[in-house]
């Protein structure tokens, strides 16, 4: 039984250290944040990798997810008769959970990954342990600016993931399964609060932290080469997308 | 003055360095040798204080940095310029914007001062033109030269080589020897060199330290060393040179199962 226990709990406790590790790595960023140099121009650098060059992923994203959600709710509405809440739904769902949670995702992919293998890369060729004999905190250099971007540029793809699946809805409720236009829009605009953006944001900020801050992470920690590399960029990737999906859970019972 | 007094260092339970100790004098060379994977990269790093030691004190210019604070461990360290074994050059950059880099973090010289550094530098190891290559363009000898140039720019007192000859043809090797003592000569720093080359050791080295299972077994100048009766010490140097001459026919000493003492 204690075997067994053990053999059980051993992922639990993985990664319950995991998450402890990543949060001395927070408290320590936190402590860089403040003391100079100030490094705007590799922040600005990051902001644009992670923001402008995530762009067409997350509109395409959010378009189809906007699309498919009216589709889905139109169909289970139409048996009740309640095809005008088809535009708040969309809007409703875009807003609060699909548009901060998947641009999240999708920005995991692109970005969590990318951090996770450069800083892996770096580790392994010794170009972190270089910065440290320069006198250089890899820490104030690599990570910081990182998780100051995302946690900036989130935000900001998720408002524009929330506006192209709104349209999206719009499109395919209006366009295609012939919702009235007025109806749409009045329900939408009466049913979603400005509130619903805001805290979806918030989400989007925590998201990016998240994401940033795994990919930094199992980037620092990389070990044994080429290999190392691939298995800490998997590993950002799969942490990430599972902190994000629990964190979202406690932050909507918070918010909402 | 380096002192390493009683350092000892384990990973994972497996004894690295064994309460050893070491005296490393001002304005020389000292080659640290040793078999492959018997810890020397451990001790440099113990030298820059990249890792701190289980116990012991590591003394520099009179102050123990195994137990100094991080910010106070940041400014020790800018005495100190390393050479990475494959030079750690930072990939994102050309070749200037890695040797500029110390400048620009630790100093307050303009764009221009900085450039000319960095072309002194460069003209220093032997490099001309190609401060605005990446480090992917360069070869591997070219790397080190660039790594060395890097490590150089502050003109610090103290300079340490991670196996500056590893992976390097005959050629390439016997000029980087000859690079590091002439660059010794002319800064005076105090390096310290970690190698399992015997050969490139005898050329370069002021004094040599034998690094065995954790601990220094023999020290003393390249003649010392060479003329010495100790039995560990002949058969130590014996069978680093088998090692060498074996790589070119594909056998390393490991496998030839030759160990000392």
């Amino acid at each position: 039984m204690i075997r067994f226990l053990e053999f059980a709990g051993r992922p639990l406790v993985f990664f319950v250290e995991e998450c402890g590790k990543i949060l001395l790595l927070l408290m320590s960023t936190i402590s860089w944040m403040f003391r100079p140099p100030f490094r705007f121009r590799v922040m600005i650098k990051q902001m644009e990798f992670v923001g402008v060059n995530s762009l067409g992923v997350v509109l395409i994203t959010g378009a189809f997810t906007g699309m498919v959600l009216a589709l889905q709710t139109y169909h289970g509405f139409r048996m009740f008769g309640g095809e005008s809440l088809v535009g708040a739904t969309v809007a409703l769902s875009m807003t609060r959970e699909l548009g901060p949670v998947f641009t999240a995702l999708m920005v995991t992919g692109r970005v969590g990954s990318a951090m996770a293998a450069e800083l892996g890369t770096m580790k392994v060729t010794e170009q972190i342990d270089a910065l440290n004999t320069m006198s250089v905190s890899p820490i104030q250099f690599l990570v910081l600016p990182r998780i100051i971007a995302a946690i900036l540029m989130l935000p900001v793809l998720t408002i524009i993931s929330d506006f192209v699946g709104i349209v999206g809805g719009y499109f395919v409720g209006v366009g295609l399964l012939k919702i009235n236009s007025g109806i749409f829009m009045a329900k939408m605009i009466e049913i979603v609060d400005l509130e619903d953006i805001f805290n979806g944001l918030i989400k989007a900020a925590f998201f990016g932290l998240i994401l940033s801050l795994t990919g930094c992470y199992k980037g620092m920690h990389t070990i044994g080469g080429a290999e190392g590399v691939g298995k800490a960029t998997t590993q950002a990737v799969v942490l990430s997308s599972i902190l994000i999906f629990i964190s979202d859970y406690f932050l909507t019972a918070v918010m909402f | 003055m380096i002192k390493l007094i009683k350092i000892s260092k384990s990973f994972n339970g497996q004894k690295v360095l064994n309460e050893l100790d070491l005296d490393i004098d001002p304005e020389e060379i000292t080659v640290i040798i040793g078999q492959s994977g018997g810890g020397k990269s451990v001790l440099l790093k113990h030298i820059i204080g990249l890792i701190r030691p289980d116990s012991g004190q590591i003394i520099i210019d009179g102050v123990d940095i195994a137990n100094l604070n991080d910010k106070k461990l940041t400014e020790t360290r800018k005495k100190f310029g390393m050479l990475f074994q494959d030079a750690a050059l930072f990939d994102s950059m050309t070749v200037g914007e890695n040797v500029a880099f110390p400048l620009k973090e630790h100093t307050q010289l303009s764009g221009k001062e900085i450039n000319k550094i960095v072309n002194d530098k460069l003209n220093l190891v032997g490099l001309d033109n190609i401060t605005h290559k990446m480090p992917s363009e360069l070869s591997g000898g070219m790397r080190k030269r660039v790594g060395l140039a890097r490590a150089i720019a502050l003109d610090p007192k103290i300079i340490l080589f991670d196996e500056p000859t590893t992976g390097l043809d005959p050629i390439m090797r016997d000029s980087i020897d000859r690079l590091i003592v002439s660059i010794q000569k002319r800064t005076k720093a105090t390096f310290v060199v970690i190698s399992h080359d015997i050969e490139s050791t005898f050329m370069i080295a002021h004094k040599i330290a034998m690094l065995y299972q954790g601990k220094i077994v023999a020290v003393g100048t390249p003649d010392e060393i060479r003329s010495s009766n100790n039995s560990f010490v002949r058969r130590f140097i014996k069978d680093l040179k088998a090692g060498v001459r074996d790589q070119g026919s594909g056998v390393s000493s490991q496998e030839s199962g030759v160990r000392a003492c």
